[in-house]
C-alpha cells in the first residue's frame, strides 16, 4: 500500500469535505429555519468565484479580492432574500424547487452576460502557488490554505452558533420556529442574516476552489446536489450534522474513486471490477443518502428538539 | 360472561416526560356503548390513537376479537373492523361530501386496485354512499364540498364515514366537540340508535350526553383508569367524585 | 358531462388542440415546414413524460425531482440493444417496460417511505445514481452518449420509419397515456391516490395501505415515462446521460406546473409552452439584439419565478377562470 498516496487522498477528501461544509452549513440553516429549499444556493458559489476573479483580474491581490468579494456576497444574499426568497417561505416545497430553479437560470444567464461564456482563470499569488513538504509528503500549499480556510470558518461558525446571541436565536429558530417567535426573536431580521451568511459562505467556497478549477458558468449546479445530500445525511437544520456529514461524504467520494476498484477486485474479476468501480464510486454518496433516509429519516445528527 | 370485543393489556405511552397512558386495562364488551371520561389531557385521544394504530404503544397489548393486533398497521386494523372518528375534524376538505363517504365505502369493500371503472358511474357504490349520508341526515349536502358545509355537518360526515366502513367497533373521539346545543342533542339521539348496529367506544366531555348514552363508563385520570362500572356505580364512586366529578360538582 | 363535446371553454380548447395535433403532419407538409413537425414530435414526447409525472405529482402529491431518470432508462433500452444491432421494437418495448418497472419498484419502495422534502431529495438521489451509472459505462459511450443508427423495427406491424410515421407513434402513445390517466384518476385506485395526497393518515384509518397504492402509482408513472424515453431515443437517434440530469427533471416539473398540475391536459399545455419558449425565446432575444441570442435563459428564469409568485394553477388555471358555467374540473 502506498501510504503517501493514501495521505494525499485523505487530504483531498478533507478538502472536498470542507468545501461541501461551506455550502451545506448555510443550506442546512436556511432549510432548517426557514423551511426553504434553495436549489440556487450553488449559484452563490459561482458568483463568489466570479467576484473574486474579476477583482484579481483588475490587479487586486488574492486576499483583498476574497475579502471584498465576501462583502459583495453578503449583499447579494441579502438582496435575494428581500426581493424573492422572503415571498416564498410560506409557499410549498414544489414552489421552492421551481422558483429557485428559475433563479439558477437567471444567475447563469447574468454571469454569461457580464463575464462571457468562457471560464475565468484566477491566478494564485506566488506564495500560495508552491508546495510544502511534510516529512515524505509533498502537498500543494494552496491545498493547505483551503483546508485551513474551511476549518477556520467551521470554527468561527461553531463559536457563533454556540456562544453568541445570534447563535442562540439561530438554534431556537432551527429547532422550534414558533417558540423562537414567542421569545421575541425578530424573525424577519434573523432570516435575512441567516440567508446572507449562507450566501457568503457558499461564495467563499467558490472563491477557494476557483484558482484550482477556474470560475465557470454552472459550476455550482453539481456540487449543490451533493451539498443537499450532506444536509439530508447530517440532519436538516444541524450545523454539527452538516460538518460530520461533509467530511464523511468528502472522504467517501474521494477515497471511493481511488480505492474502490482495488476493493472490488477482491470480490470479482479484474474486468468487472474495472467497469463497476467508476460507476459505483460515483454513486456512493447517493447510495449513502438513500440508506440513511431509509433507516434514519431524520438524518444522522438531527438538531436537538426536532420531533422525529 | 361474554368475551370482550376489545381488550387492552397494560397499555403504556409517554411523550418525553409526560405519561399519557399508564398501564391501561380496558375490556369493551360487544353490543354496548362504553364511554371514557376524564379531564383534558388525561390521555383519552392518545388511548384511541393506540387502539386505532395511529400511535405505537411503548408497552402492552391490544386484543381485538380475540386476536393480538398490537403490531398491525392502522390500515389492517381498519380492515378488521375498527373505525375511528377524529377529535379534530379530518374529512377530505377539497372533495365533495359524497366523495368523502365513497372513499370510506371503498375502504370497506376491500382492495381498491381497480383501475378502469370511474367511481361516479358505479351506481351500487353511489347508492350505498347516499344511504350512509341519509342515515346522518346529510343527503341534501352530498354535492357540496366538505369545506363548504358547517362544522356540525362535518362532524356528522366524519361519523357517516366511520359507519360506511361497517365497523365492529366504532371509536368516537368527542363527536360533539364544537357542536351547538341542537346539533348535539340530535347527535345523541343518533348515537343511541347506533347501539343496535355496532359497539361504540365513546369519548365525550359532555356529562349529560355520557350519562344518557353509556352502558359502561371508565374514568381516565393522568393516563390511568381509576374506575370502571355502570353510570350509577361511577356516580357513586367516592374516588371518582374526588378526582374528577368533584371539580364540577363542588 | 357525458355529452360528446365538452361544454366548458377549457374542455373545448383541449378538444380542438387534439384535433389539430392529429392533422398537424398534413398541415406542415402542406406549408412545407418539416422542421415544425420535428419540434412537435419532441414536444409530444416530453408531454408524455410530463403527463406521467403529473400522475404522481399532480394527482398524488409526490413531488419527484428525479423523473428524467425514466426517460434515460427508456432511451438506453433502445440504445444498448441497438449498439448490439438488435433493432426489434417489441424487444425494445418489453425491455423498457421491464427495466422501468423494476427501477420504479426499487426506487419507489425506498423513496415512498419518506415524505415531503425528503421524498424530493431521495428521488433526486436515485436519478443521480442512474445518471452516474451511465456516465461511467464507457462501453456505451459514457459521458459522450450513443448514436442509434436505426429506429426500432416492428415487423408486420406499424413502421416507425420516417418522420410522419414516428409522429403518429408518438401521438398515439400520448393519447393512450392521457386516456389511461383519465380513467385511472377517476377509478377507485385514483380516488385512493387523491385521498392519500390530502390526508394520508385518514386514508389509513379508512383501511387503505397507502404505501402500496402509492408504490403502484409510482410504477405506472415510471413505466409511462420510460415509454417516453424509448420514443425520445428513436426520435433523436442520439442518447446520452445528459437526458437524465437533474436539470431535465426540473424542467419536467416546470412543464407540469406551467400547464396546471393535477389536470389532465395541464402537462400537455405546459410542455407546449416549454418547447415554444425554448425554441423561440432565443430568437426573440436575437430579434431584440443580435448579441443577446444566448441570454434566453434570463427571461425564461424570470418567467419561472413569476409563475410561482403570481401564476397559481398554471395555464389551465387561467383557462378555468373563463369557465364560469362549469365548476366541474378533472380533480
Ligand atoms: N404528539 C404528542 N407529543 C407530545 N405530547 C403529547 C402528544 N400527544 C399528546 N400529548 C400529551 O399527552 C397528554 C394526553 O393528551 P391527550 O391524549 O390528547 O388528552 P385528552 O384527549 O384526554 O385531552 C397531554 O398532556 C398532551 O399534552
Ligand atoms: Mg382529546
Amino acid at each position: 500500500m502506498d501510504w503517501s498516496l493514501l495521505l494525499t487522498q485523505l487530504m483531498n477528501g478533507l478538502q472536498l469535505g470542507l468545501l461541501l461544509f461551506l455550502l451545506a452549513s448555510g443550506l442546512t440553516l436556511i432549510f432548517g429555519i426557514m423551511d426553504f429549499i434553495n436549489l440556487s444556493h450553488g449559484s452563490f458559489y459561482m458568483i463568489g468565484a466570479y467576484f473574486c476573479g474579476s477583482i484579481v483580474a483588475r490587479g487586486g491581490s488574492f486576499l483583498v479580492a476574497v475579502l471584498v468579494a465576501l462583502v459583495g456576497m453578503f449583499i447579494v444574499g441579502a438582496l435575494i432574500e428581500r426581493v424573492i426568497a422572503r415571498r416564498l417561505y410560506r409557499a410549498d416545497h414544489l414552489d421552492h424547487v421551481l422558483a429557485t430553479f428559475g433563479l439558477i437560470l437567471i444567475f447563469d444567464a447574468i454571469v454569461h452576460i457580464v463575464w462571457g461564456p468562457s471560464g475565468m482563470a484566477i491566478p494564485l499569488p506566488a506564495i500560495l502557488d508552491g508546495q510544502v513538504t511534510l516529512g515524505s509528503l509533498v502537498l500543494p500549499t494552496y491545498r493547505l490554505v483551503i483546508i485551513s480556510g474551511g476549518l477556520l470558518v467551521a470554527a468561527i461558525l461553531s463559536v457563533l452558533v454556540t456562544r453568541s446571541r445570534l447563535g442562540m436565536m439561530i438554534r431556537a429558530g432551527a429547532s422550534n420556529r414558533t417558540m423562537a417567535e414567542a421569545l421575541g426573536v425578530n424573525i424577519h431580521k434573523l432570516f435575512l442574516i441567516v440567508f446572507a451568511i449562507g450566501a457568503t459562505m457558499s461564495g467563499f467556497a467558490g472563491m477557494l476552489i476557483a484558482p484550482i478549477t477556474e470560475a465557470s458558468i454552472g459550476m455550482g449546479n453539481d456540487i449543490i446536489i451533493i451539498a443537499f445530500v450532506v444536509v439530508i445525511v447530517g440532519g436538516i437544520g444541524s450545523i454539527k450534522g452538516a460538518f460530520h456529514a461533509s467530511i464523511l461524504i468528502g472522504l467517501i467520494d474521494t477515497l471511493g474513486r481511488s480505492y474502490l476498484d482495488d476493493l472490488l477486485k477482491i470480490f470479482m474479476s479484474l474486468d468487472y471490477a474495472e467497469t463497476a468501480a467508476p460507476a459505483l464510486s460515483a454513486m456512493l454518496v447517493y447510495i449513502l443518502m438513500a440508506v440513511v433516509l431509509a433507516f434514519r429519516p431524520q438524518g444522522l445528527f438531527p438538531p436537538a428538539g426536532i420531533r422525529a | 360472561m361474554t368475551r370482550p370485543l376489545l381488550r387492552t393489556n397494560g397499555l403504556c405511552k409517554s411523550f418525553g416526560g409526560i405519561v399519557a397512558t399508564d398501564h391501561v386495562e380496558l375490556d369493551i364488551l360487544p353490543g354496548i356503548i362504553h364511554a371514557i371520561i376524564g379531564p383534558n389531557g388525561a390521555g383519552k385521544t392518545t388511548l384511541i390513537a393506540q387502539i386505532s394504530g395511529a400511535l405505537k404503544p411503548d408497552a402492552g397489548q391490544i386484543e381485538f376479537n380475540g386476536h393480538d393486533i398490537t403490531s398491525l398497521s392502522s390500515s389492517r386494523r381498519a380492515q378488521l373492523g375498527l373505525a375511528r372518528s377524529f377529535q379534530v375534524t379530518s374529512v377530505f376538505m377539497p372533495m365533495t361530501v359524497l366523495e368523502n363517504v365513497m372513499l370510506a365505502v371503498q375502504g370497506a369493500d376491500g382492495h381498491s386496485y381497480r383501475f378502469w371503472r370511474p367511481v361516479h358511474k358505479d351506481s351500487e357504490m353511489l347508492e350505498k354512499s347516499m344511504g350512509y349520508l341519509q342515515q346522518v341526515g346529510l343527503a341534501d349536502r352530498a354535492r357540496h364540498l366538505a369545506a363548504e358545509i358547517s362544522h356540525g355537518e362535518q362532524r356528522q360526515l366524519e361519523i357517516s364515514m366511520a359507519l360506511a366502513m361497517k365497523p365492529r367497533l366504532l371509536l368516537l373521539d368527542e363527536p360533539m366537540a364544537g357542536m351547538g346545543l341542537e346539533e348535539s342533542s340530535r347527535m345523541i339521539r343518533f348515537l343511541a340508535k347506533l347501539r343496535e348496529q355496532t359497539t361504540i367506544l365513546l369519548i365525550e366531555h359532555d356529562m349529560d350526553a355520557v350519562f344518557s348514552l353509556a352502558d359502561t363508563l371508565s374514568v381516565l385520570v393522568h393516563g390511568s383508569v381509576i374506575a370502571t362500572g355502570t353510570v350509577k356505580n361511577i356516580r357513586a364512586n367516592p374516588e371518582v367524585q374526588r378526582a374528577y366529578l368533584g371539580e364540577e360538582h363542588a | 358531462m357525458t355529452a360528446w363535446f365538452p361544454s366548458s371553454i377549457s374542455g373545448r380548447c383541449y378538444c380542438v388542440l387534439l384535433v389539430l395535433l392529429a392533422v398537424a403532419p398534413w398541415i406542415f407538409q402542406w406549408t412545407d415546414q418539416p422542421f415544425l413537425l420535428d419540434l412537435l414530435s419532441r414536444g409530444l414526447i416530453l408531454a408524455i413524460a410530463a403527463t406521467s409525472l403529473n400522475l404522481i405529482m399532480g394527482y398524488g402529491g409526490m413531488v419527484s425531482l428525479g423523473h428524467a431518470a425514466f426517460i434515460g432508462i427508456g432511451a438506453y433500452c433502445v440504445g444498448i440493444p441497438a449498439y448490439y444491432d438488435l433493432y426489434n421494437g417489441w424487444f425494445h418495448l418489453g425491455l423498457t417496460i421491464v427495466v422501468s418497472a423494476v427501477f420504479a419498484l426499487l426506487a419507489g419502495a425506498v423513496s415512498l417511505r419518506t415524505r415531503g422534502v425528503y421524498f424530493i431529495m431521495i428521488t433526486l438521489a436515485f436519478s443521480q445514481m442512474v445518471y452516474f451509472a451511465f456516465v461511467s459505462l464507457e462501453e456505451y459511450g459514457g459521458d459522450d452518449g450513443l448514436v442509434i443508427y436505426l429506429r426500432s423495427e416492428f415487423p408486420d406491424f406499424l413502421t416507425m420509419q420516417g418522420p410522419v410515421a414516428l409522429y403518429y407513434w408518438i401521438f398515439a402513445t400520448l393519447l393512450l397515456t392521457l386516456f389511461l390517466v383519465h380513467r385511472l384518476v377517476r377509478a377507485r385506485f385514483g380516488r385512493v391516490i387523491a385521498g392519500a395526497k390530502h390526508n394520508e393518515q385518514r386514508m389509513q384509518s379508512l383501511g387503505f395501505d397507502t404505501y402500496r397504492y402509492r408504490l403502484t402509482c409510482y410504477v405506472i408513472s415510471g413505466v409511462t415515462c420510460g415509454l417516453a424515453g424509448m420514443l425520445l431515443g428513436n426520435f433523436t437517434g442520439f442518447i446520452s446521460p445528459e437526458m437524465m440530469s437533474w436539470i431535465r427533471s426540473g424542467e419536467l416539473i416546470f412543464m407540469v406546473v406551467m400547464g396546471g398540475s393535477g389536470f389532465l391536459f395541464g402537462p400537455l399545455v405546459g410542455t407546449g409552452a416549454f418547447v415554444i419558449l425554448e425554441q423561440y425565446l432565443p430568437e426573440f432575444m436575437k430579434f431584440l439584439n443580435p448579441s443577446w441570442l444566448e441570454y434566453w435563459h434570463l427571461p425564461f428564469g424570470l418567467l419561472l419565478v413569476l409563475l410561482v409568485l403570481f401564476g397559481k394553477g398554471g395555464i389551465h388555471g387561467m383557462l378555468s377562470k373563463l369557465d364560469s358555467r362549469t365548476r366541474q374540473s378533472d380533480r
